[in-house]
């Protein structure tokens, strides 16, 4: 819906290019675009003031005015202030020196407090820790219930209780987990408004009982300016230690984030990237700063990549595909690893310059389908040898296939054009093929 | 004019029904969108932002407060586009002399917005039963809440309701919706957990037709808008729904947290792509003095706020009034006090 800062950017300087040197107000015009830039991510308007105040500073230092690509270093300036102000990378919940850890959760209404628990738990219990949960959400029907299935799918034990008396079911809870020797405790509170008085002291009340560790705010990525006052609410009443940011498996570019980060100075450990317990991902400022601008998402697009393509051995492959020795099999395979990933569509929004132009194009997923169906049919040798394929074999991998003798012909020209480019390209072609 | 009888011949007209018999007794308890949001933005420590109250305390017209009204437009999240448009609207008034201080600003304020959002009072019409109503949103909006309250209204007017709970999910989501059909005498209609969304959909409205039920609310579970195979998968249950009855879904509502920021653009333009919005329910407006994406949503996308939802329990849901919200968001409580 936006346009990213690099493109604002490049549409500010490309009136400039050849004019020789920047003046100031062609600077202002670049701060301009860059406050613009974080109101749509929705950084909060007070942190985006003082933002773009330091930004001009180093902006008007020799390394812009005197450079030939001026927008390129704004925008590095940017994301370099941008993941200074984030913070340390991967910082993790602090844990008691002598257990158990207790951490309790704090949050609005619909942040994903519920599910952040379990994540939580989930995510630790794969490090070896014993935890157990503390159903204390005694205001929304069926919380405590959601809590308990959740424990049940990760075999975590649940505490919970009938009542109403969240303080007490706190107490009792973390008594029963010590009892049982689990080592970390998450207490699940309900969700509240930042200007209720009642919920805000029943909160206070639960942290003073339980003595947590740490007190972790759950935002929700797409909140809006408001992140600010609710965080300093939060840190006010109950001092929060870190937040856990959620839902940003979303397009919410995520500017709260720094919004939190800028007044409240506290770090976020984890971000939450799906509706699935494994969901939950340590904290990386640089690529927060990315998103915030909406220059892509490489990094997460690359480790993606690694978790799900299991390539045997990278390096021979790579010198197969470049001596134009890629057969359809390689091809095959690469496609089904590719897919592995997630909808193509979503992996192409990960792509920094693609986001914009590719966002409303349709990927017709069933058109790789066919693509799949096709390789399938044929026989090892056909894949191997994709030049043995005569009029008979063509027939035979449509009917096998169910697509038409046309849509194999199309395929096979497509790799024999495709087997065509790699080796150029390993010819040290790379360059003739993107432009420099 | 009291705002309680207000609130229950807003109910009335919005769905287009009329009120029953003693119904006005018995709202004397409750007030309107305005006495709640006043309450909630009246507590000690929140008035209406020290933004806009900074905008108001001028004693002349200014370039430097109109800086000022646009940074505190931003700051309610009104977005970029609207915020230019209203301080556009302001500063020709003050062009033609019709504003000359900041408190000038405040009433003026609150009109434009009302302008730009409503000029007519929003409408669910509940016609030929059973109207099928479908509720959607993103993951911790506030649909199953907005879907009991909705339901405990409509029961309250005499019409007889059934919920079909499509969020076969998120764990408990059948359990908690369960707790609000019972709260307000619906007719809850469930399958088991993991069950075909569609499939409940399509059973919650055989099912209000075979008892000649008046209203279907259809609980869908929470999806992020950029998830394609959910998005594909609520495009079917409105197929679905086609299906068992023709002419429904009748409505389709998007559940907006009011404390989202510009993302909610993105919520309203690709959930009104999967299934045609009817309208949009603002959720937790009284968790923060702002909500203006509603703002945004409305203008950009064309959208009509109908619902506003206030707290937590089962009466805090009002057919959404512009001119109250517009007065209580950006006006503050005194200018919100004074027409009563």
């Amino acid at each position: 819906m936006f346009d990213s800062l690099s493109d604002k950017l490049q549409g500010v300087f490309s009136g400039l290019r050849g004019k020789g040197k920047l003046t100031e107000a062609d600077i202002d015009q670049a701060m301009r675009a860059i406050r613009l830039s974080l109101l749509e991510a929705d950084v909060n308007m007070a942190v985006v003031k003082q933002f773009t105040k330091s930004i001009a500073e180093r902006a008007k230092g020799s390394e812009v005015m005197n450079s030939l690509t001026p927008d390129q270093q704004v925008v590095k300036i940017v994301n370099e202030e941008l993941t200074t102000l984030m913070g340390e990378s991967n910082v993790g919940v602090p844990f008691a020196q002598r257990p158990p850890t207790i951490v309790l959760m704090a949050g609005l209404q619909g942040s994903g407090k519920t599910t952040c628990c379990a994540k939580l738990a989930r995510y630790y219990q794969q490090q070896g820790r014993a935890p157990m949960m503390v159903a204390c959400d005694v205001h929304r029907p069926a919380a405590a219930q959601q809590l308990a299935v959740l424990g049940e799918q990760i075999d975590v034990p649940v505490y919970r209780e009938d009542g109403s008396d969240a303080v007490g079911i706190a107490r009792r809870g973390v008594d029963e987990a010590r009892s049982k020797m689990r080592d970390l405790i998450i207490v699940d509170t309900a969700g509240r408004t930042v200007l209720d008085e009642q919920m805000m002291d029943e909160l206070v009340e639960i942290r003073n009982t339980v003595k947590p560790t740490a007190v972790l705010l759950v935002l929700d990525s797409m909140t809006g300016q408001t992140a600010v006052e609710v965080a300093q609410a939060f840190q006010e009443a109950v001092q929060f230690d870190g937040a856990v940011l959620t839902k940003l498996d979303g397009d919410a570019r995520g500017g709260a984030a720094l919004s939190v980060r800028a007044t409240t100075g506290r770090p976020i450990y984890f971000v939450g990237t799906g509706e699935k317990v494994d969901a939950l991902e340590p904290f990386h400022p640089d690529r927060m700063a990315s998103r915030i601008l909406g220059m892509g998402d490489v990094l997460s697009l690359i480790e993606k990549a690694q978790q799900t393509i299991e390539v045997e051995d990278p390096k021979a492959l790579e010198k197969k595909i470049l001596g134009g020795g890629m057969t359809l099999d390689d091809f095959g395979q690469q496609l089904a690893q590719i897919r592995k990933m997630g909808p193509i569509g979503q992996l192409l929004g990960m792509m920094p310059g693609v986001g914009k132009k590719l966002k409303d194009v349709e990927v017709d997923e069933r058109q790789i389908d066919r693509v799949q169906a096709i390789i399938s049919s044929m026989t090892p040798s056909e894949r191997r040898r994709p030049e043995i394929i005569n009029g008979s074999r063509r027939q035979r991998i449509a009917a096998g296939s169910g697509t038409s003798v046309q849509e194999v012909n199309q395929l096979l020209s497509q790799f024999k054009q495709m087997r065509k480019m790699m080796k150029r390209m390993g010819r040290g072609g790379l360059p003739q093929l993107f432009g420099t | 004019m009291s705002s309680a009888t207000d609130d229950a011949a807003r109910w009335a007209e919005l769905f287009g029904i009329a009120a029953p018999p003693g119904e006005e007794e018995q709202s004397t308890r409750r007030r309107g969108l305005l006495g709640r949001l006043k309450d909630s933005l009246t507590r000690p420590q929140q008035a209406i932002s020290p933004q806009l109250a900074g905008v108001f305390a001028h004693k002349l017209v200014t370039a430097d407060m109109w800086d000022e009204l646009e940074e505190a437009l931003i700051s309610a999240d009104c977005g970029m586009d609207a915020t230019l448009a209203l301080v556009e609207e302001l500063r020709e008034e003050a062009g033609q002399g019709r504003i000359v201080s900041g408190s000038e600003v405040a009433p003026a304020l609150a009109k434009a917005v009302k302008a730009m959002m409503a000029p007519e009072p929003p409408k669910l019409e509940i016609g030929d039963s059973p109207t099928v109503i479908l509720v959607v949103g993103v993951n911790g909006s506030g649909k199953t809440t907005t879907v009991g309250k909705l339901a405990h209204r409509l029961s309250e007017l005499g019409q007889r309701v059934v919920i079909g709970a499509a969020d076969t999910f998120r764990a408990a989501a059948v359990e908690q919706l369960a707790v609000w059909a019972d709260r307000s005498e619906a007719q809850l209609v469930r399958q088991a957990p993991g069950a075909d969304p569609g499939a409940v959909a399509f059973d919650a409205v055989s099912s209000a037709r075979a008892r000649g039920a008046d209203v279907v609310l259809i609980d869908t579970a929470g999806r992020l808008q950029t998830q394609r195979n959910l998005m594909e998968e609520l495009r079917k249950v409105g197929a679905v729904v086609s299906k068992a009855d023709p002419t429904a879904p009748h409505h389709t509502l998007l559940v907006l947290d009011a404390t989202t920021g510009q993302n909610g653009l993105s919520q309203a333009k690709l959930f009104g792509e999967a299934l045609p919005l009817s309208g949009v329910i603002l959720t937790k407006l009284d968790g923060t003095a702002k909500g203006g994406i509603a703002v945004a949503v409305n203008r950009e996308l064309g959208i009509p706020i109908v619902l506003a939802g206030v707290g937590e329990k089962l009466e805090d849901l009002h057919p959404f009034d512009a001119e109250a919200y517009a007065r209580a968001i950006f006006s503050g409580p005194e200018s919100a006090e004074t027409p009563r």
